[in-house]
């Protein structure tokens, strides 16, 4: 096990290594950013100072050493528009996506499992079918015009909830989050569903299918036979078997919420990482987007390692291996 | 074959057919997939402007609610946009390209995934393993994040979104066909064929890719389906693809701003024709996944 | 719903603080500011939020004339000294006083900002400052310099204790955010909020907002659900597609004001061969561009009602030269080019394009108000001449590289394109000397000459307006050498952008030429 994950951490130093190479070099093909950020007033003279400010007159192998001298210190370099350190602005982003992932995560559970139990279970009724056809709907839909439609309808013609925005925060058991407060809440609802959707669709049909599995399985059979309560068996021996696959599913897809928080957030103005990302891509602020994506590999590659753990922990047949399956 | 075909009195073909049209929501769906196909397909001899041609494009046209009559005389019966394209001719071109983007991108992501897939299956050893950790990393990696970054740095235009669909889809077709390759290789009729000494390019191609088919129509059209969805939420991020040359995302993007103004057809329409073209493509793959698949028999 | 629970809030806070004292103000801004620190960047968002911390010697108002802020007077007392006399009795935020020490030490960090992606050495250049006495400064340029009160309008005053020694980080987290300002700084949290308070002790009118939050919502169709919501209590930049809605809603009331920046398309001037422009076919062809009837043809061609009325919904002003009438050094006898299609043709055919030919017009699509929607209804009004027309838009982020320097040897790669210019220094020197100058980059001089226009002639008449001081002469001057450009088609201006603000009922904002969003112009009605 520790020989295992001493390797998995090797690995994912080569990996961000080798992604820090290609995005380093792919963002600095695009556009100029000195263009983007200087104003129009500026004359010759000082477009090369700004230029030379930004150590982006050294030709770009300089640039590269320069920058991964300043990773080995922990520096990711500064971003171009705010002046500040690239990792500080990441940091101060993250607590906002990971609330929005976190409570969108929680919306996929509460609402996918039921759903996807009883149309497991009851595959024939209508309301199973009206379920599986919704879910099919759910990972159809294009997110960001869902999201458009939830603030016309909550935020402008009803006025339930607000349409944009993160609301206020509160400090509980050390963390600084808007989980804490009504108003926060209230602000986090309609993205976090937004953001739910697909993985809503996506529970309900893992859970469904799970459920249909294992229905024909000697286990299910054998634990009806012995005369066990069906609630027994649905809560106890069927549950314990598609919990499985729906937990390493839902670990990589905490991923992708992060990764796909980036419409959500710039629909609802969400002040998150995601929304960081596409604003630096968007406007070449180089240094963000390196080090946002060199993160996320990190963070991917240590998901993928818990995924995998727990794994191990929940099926004892999963032995650790090297090698992904 | 000939004879066990007519003591079944059905071909495989007949029976996977009428196994599919157990599901009439999927039968509906084809059919309506079909029409998509074939209005999109003949778009140019059934629309009253060519939306790419600017000299038929005016802007005094523009912003035309449903079923107004444009300048030149044809009457828009799905409205028109910002620029004065006529909404139902731009819809069909949209799909056009929208379908090309889709399957291009699914067909190539299909060919190179599938020959990665075989190559970890049966070159085994530190190639396989340096191939699926490379697979695994790809997959724990968002589609939307490595086509978004990918564009951003290639630029706009079709052939660029596809490159990035691909490099964002191979992974999930070198996954499968590797999984299947090695579950078929180990049975007894590709035992077999090495006893008679059949080359592996004949094995490969003639006995084990042939019972990779399923899963891979059934990833097929689900990615064709993501890929379509994909370029959309791309083009509405604003690095898909070009304005003039609308596909249904950019349409559904350009009509986002006019969202509040109460002219919902700009956005509606393309829109709806995104969500039937996804939806209907969806229906279809999960009764192909249901058919296909044979642990689900009853 | 929303009435019920907007009465409740406002009834809630009466019952609570009482009148006046509460009276707290949200604005949804489209774009953030990038740093708190006033000398960081030099970019429209953060000179605007800068105004509420801050103060300047001279402040601009809404029509960006100059008004006295931290200055009461100044005037030239020789060819190279200009005298400013301080206000008296200003205090920083933190009780310290404001002297001309202030002054000599800003206008010292002002262009040294440690990775400034935009300085204001722009401003500063070639200008220094001398304290007199605690309360008068001159400033001394080594030529005549007419424009040395407008220069020194931009710039942002700090104190000395604690904001000229501050780094960029101490001002974004608040210790060194002290000005002289009407608010008072409170919390910035990057891309959700930024809290100021008011000033009590303000030297000038007191705002009425006891509390202000600036909240970013970049995309247009979220910041006018967020009002109609009544999430925000004002909005800036209405997206031109919303107005007319909006305006029938009885919730909300709009400001609009015609802005400084003009919309106009850039020719290339230079080049014999050049790379976007084909004959028919595709073949090369020598550049039609340069010749007078053509310019004067693709003018007419375009038919700017349709631009002002379809593209814009009738939020812009069709243009005619380089700034709106009423700024200083436009001229009274230019008029937008009359929309003749016919005409056009005429004139192309007698340069000797009777079948035209073909040309690719660039432009942003997320910079100017509708810029790709523009380019496009261009492209469809010069096809119909006969010169058929590609259009190409791409994200700012690679246009504006490409056009300014993306040929051979740095120079631009378009051949036709379209722009924008705000005049941040609100008269005509600015465009003149940026666009239409021959480009000499040791000069400063035509360092947004995308097209290469060069006329001798022209840089000489902006010579000698440039150092004119008095203040009717240049303005003659400047007018004269607008008409000059716009009479031999330098560049091709299509309109005016006006800028549009959306306040719930019972506000009112007080537009601005310079599209800043200030809280202190938010009043009741």
């Amino acid at each position: 096990m520790t020989a295992f994950i001493i390797r998995r951490l090797l690995q994912a130093v080569l990996v961000v290594f080798l992604m820090s190479g290609i995005v380093f070099f792919g963002v600095n093909v695009i556009g100029d950013p000195v263009d983007m950020l200087i104003s129009p007033d500026a004359d010759q003279d000082e477009i090369a100072r700004t230029i030379e400010a930004l150590g982006l007159d050294r030709p770009i192998g300089e640039q590269y050493l320069y920058f991964l001298k300043g990773v080995a210190t922990g520096d990711f370099g500064k971003s171009f528009i705010f002046g500040e350190p690239a990792l500080k602005l990441i940091l101060q982003h993250m607590p906002a996506t990971v609330e929005l992932a976190l409570l969108s995560l929680l919306m996929a559970i509460v609402f996918g499992i039921p759903l996807g139990l009883y149309a497991g279970l009851y595959p024939d009724r209508k309301v199973s079918k009206g379920i599986v056809a919704g879910s099919i709907l759910g990972f159809s839909l294009p997110t960001f015009w869902v999201g458009l439609m939830m603030i016309m309808l909550f935020a402008v013609i009803l006025g339930w909830l607000p349409s944009t925005g993160r609301g206020d925060t509160a400090v509980f058991l050390g963390i600084e989050s808007s989980l804490w407060t009504r108003d926060g809440l209230s602000h986090l609802f309609l993205p976090a569903l937004n953001l739910a959707l697909t993985n809503i669709s996506l529970v309900i049909r893992l859970t469904r299918a799970g459920v249909r599995e294992a229905m024909h399985q000697d286990y299910i059979k054998f634990a009806r036979a012995k005369g066990l309560p069906e609630s027994r068996v649905i809560s106890v021996h069927l549950m314990k078997n598609i919990l499985i696959p729906i937990v390493t599913v839902l670990g990589l897809e905490f991923g992708g919420l992060l990764a796909f928080s980036v419409v959500t957030e710039s629909i609802f103005a969400w002040p998150g990482m995601g929304k960081l990302l596409i604003d630096s891509l968007l406007q070449l602020d180089r240094p963000v987007v390196v080090a946002y994506l060199m993160i996320i590999v990190l963070f991917f590659v240590v998901i993928n390692l818990v995924v995998d753990i727990l794994y191990s922990i929940l099926d004892p047949r999963v032995r650790l291996r090297d090698q992904g399956a | 074959m000939k004879t066990q075909a007519n003591i079944h009195k059905e071909t495989p073909l007949q029976r996977f057919w009428s196994e599919f049209c157990e599901s009439r929501i999927a039968v509906g769906a084809l059919f309506i997939l079909i029409v998509i196909v074939v209005l999109a397909t003949l778009a140019p001899w059934i629309t009253p402007q060519n939306p790419y041609d600017l000299a038929q494009v005016d802007v005094l046209d523009g912003k035309l609610p449903p079923g107004s009559e444009a300048f030149t005389g044809y009457t828009m019966w799905l409205g028109s946009d910002g620029a004065g394209r006529d909404l139902y001719s731009a819809i069909l071109y949209g799909i056009r390209i929208s379908l090309t983007v889709g399957l291009a991108a699914g067909v190539i992501a299909l060919i190179i995934g599938t020959v990665i897939g075989l190559v970890a299956a049966y070159a085994g050893g530190r190639v396989d393993a340096f191939i699926m950790r490379a697979v695994d990393i790809q997959l724990s990696f968002p589609a939307v994040l490595i086509a978004l970054v990918l564009v951003a740095i290639l630029g706009r235009g079709i052939d660029k979104i596809i490159i990035a669909l691909v490099a964002a889809q191979w992974a999930y077709y070198a996954r499968t066909v590797r999984a299947t390759a090695l579950v078929e290789s180990a049975r007894e009729y590709v035992e077999a064929a090495r006893c008679l000494a059949l080359s592996n390019t004949r094995i490969v191609f003639r006995h084990v890719l042939p019972n990779c088919l399923a899963p891979l129509i059934v990833i097929g059209t689900v990615q064709t389906a993501s890929a379509i969805a994909l370029e959309s939420t791309l083009s509405f991020l604003g690095v898909g693809l070009r304005q003039t040359e609308p596909s249904l995302g950019v349409l559904i993007s350009n009509g986002f701003e006019y969202m509040m103004s109460g002219r919902y057809w700009i956005s509606f329409f393309p829109g709806l024709a995104l969500l039937l073209t996804i939806v209907t493509i969806n229906l279809v793959g999960d009764q192909l996944r249901d058919v296909l698949n044979p642990r689900l028999k009853r | 719903m929303i009435y019920r629970s907007a009465l409740g809030a406002l009834v809630a806070s009466a019952i609570l603080a009482g009148p006046a004292l509460s009276e707290e103000l949200t604005i949804g801004l489209a774009s953030e500011p990038t740093a708190i620190d006033p000398h960081f960047h030099n970019l429209g968002p953060n000179n605007a939020f800068a105004r509420h911390v801050f103060d300047r010697l001279i402040l601009q108002n809404e029509l960006q004339q100059l008004e006295p802020g931290l200055a009461v007077s100044w005037k030239p007392i020789d060819d190279l000294t200009w005298e400013f006399k301080l206000r008296e009795g200003v205090k920083f935020h933190d009780g310290s006083d404001f002297t001309a020490d202030d002054v000599v030490c800003t206008w010292d960090r002002a262009p040294n900002v440690p990775n400034s992606p935009s300085s204001f050495a722009t401003y500063t250049k070639g200008k220094t400052v001398e304290k007199v006495d605690d309360y008068t400064v001159h400033f001394k340029s080594a030529a005549p310099y007419p424009l040395m009160a407008n220069d020194v309008s931009t710039v942002t005053i700090v104190s000395d204790e604690v904001g000229c020694g501050a780094t960029t980080a101490q001002y974004n987290d608040g210790t060194a955010a002290v000005g002289t300002g009407p608010f008072k700084f409170v919390s910035y949290k990057p891309g959700d909020s930024i809290v100021v308070e008011r000033n009590d002790d303000y030297w000038g009118e007191k705002p009425i907002w006891s509390k202000v939050t600036f909240k970013p919502i970049k995309s247009g169709p979220s910041r006018v659900a967020a009002l109609l919501a009544g999430d925000v209590d004002v909005i800036a930049s209405v997206p031109t597609t919303d107005v007319a809605t909006l305006e029938k809603n009885d919730k909300v009331s709009l400001s609009q004001g015609v802005s400084n920046r003009v919309i106009y398309l850039h020719l290339d001037h230079d080049r014999v061969d050049s790379p976007f422009v084909k004959a028919n076919g595709g073949g090369s062809i020598e550049n039609p561009l340069q010749k007078l009837e053509v310019r004067k043809a693709i003018s007419m061609a375009i038919n700017r009602d349709a631009i002002v009325d379809r593209v814009m919904e009738g939020i812009a002003i069709k243009a005619g030269q380089l700034l709106p009438e009423g700024f200083f050094g436009v001229s009274d006898n230019l008029e937008p080019v009359e929309y003749d299609a016919k005409g056009a043709k005429e004139m192309l055919a007698a340069a000797g394009y009777p079948d035209g030919f073909e040309l690719t017009i660039h432009g942003p699509n997320d910079r100017y108000i509708n810029d790709s929607k523009i380019a496009e209804a261009i492209g469809q009004m010069l096809t119909r001449i006969g010169i058929k027309t590609t259009v190409e838009t791409m994200p700012r982020s690679v246009y504006f590289g490409r056009a300014s320097k993306g040929g051979p040897n740095d120079t631009p790669e378009f051949s036709f394109i379209l722009v924008g210019w705000g005049a941040g220094s609100g008269e005509a020197s600015s465009p003149l000397k940026s666009l239409i100058a021959t480009h000499t980059p040791d000069k400063g001089w035509g360092s947004s000459n995308r097209g290469r226009y060069s006329n001798p002639e022209f840089d000489a008449l902006l010579e000698t307006a440039l150092s004119t001081v008095d203040d009717a002469k240049r303005q003659n001057l400047l007018a004269e050498a607008t008409e000059m450009a716009i009479e031999d088609v330098a560049i091709i201006p299509t309109h005016y952008q006006v800028s549009t603000w959306g306040t719930k009922k019972g506000l009112k904002y007080t537009a601005r030429t310079d599209e800043y969003t200030l809280a202190i112009g938010v009043g009741k009605e």
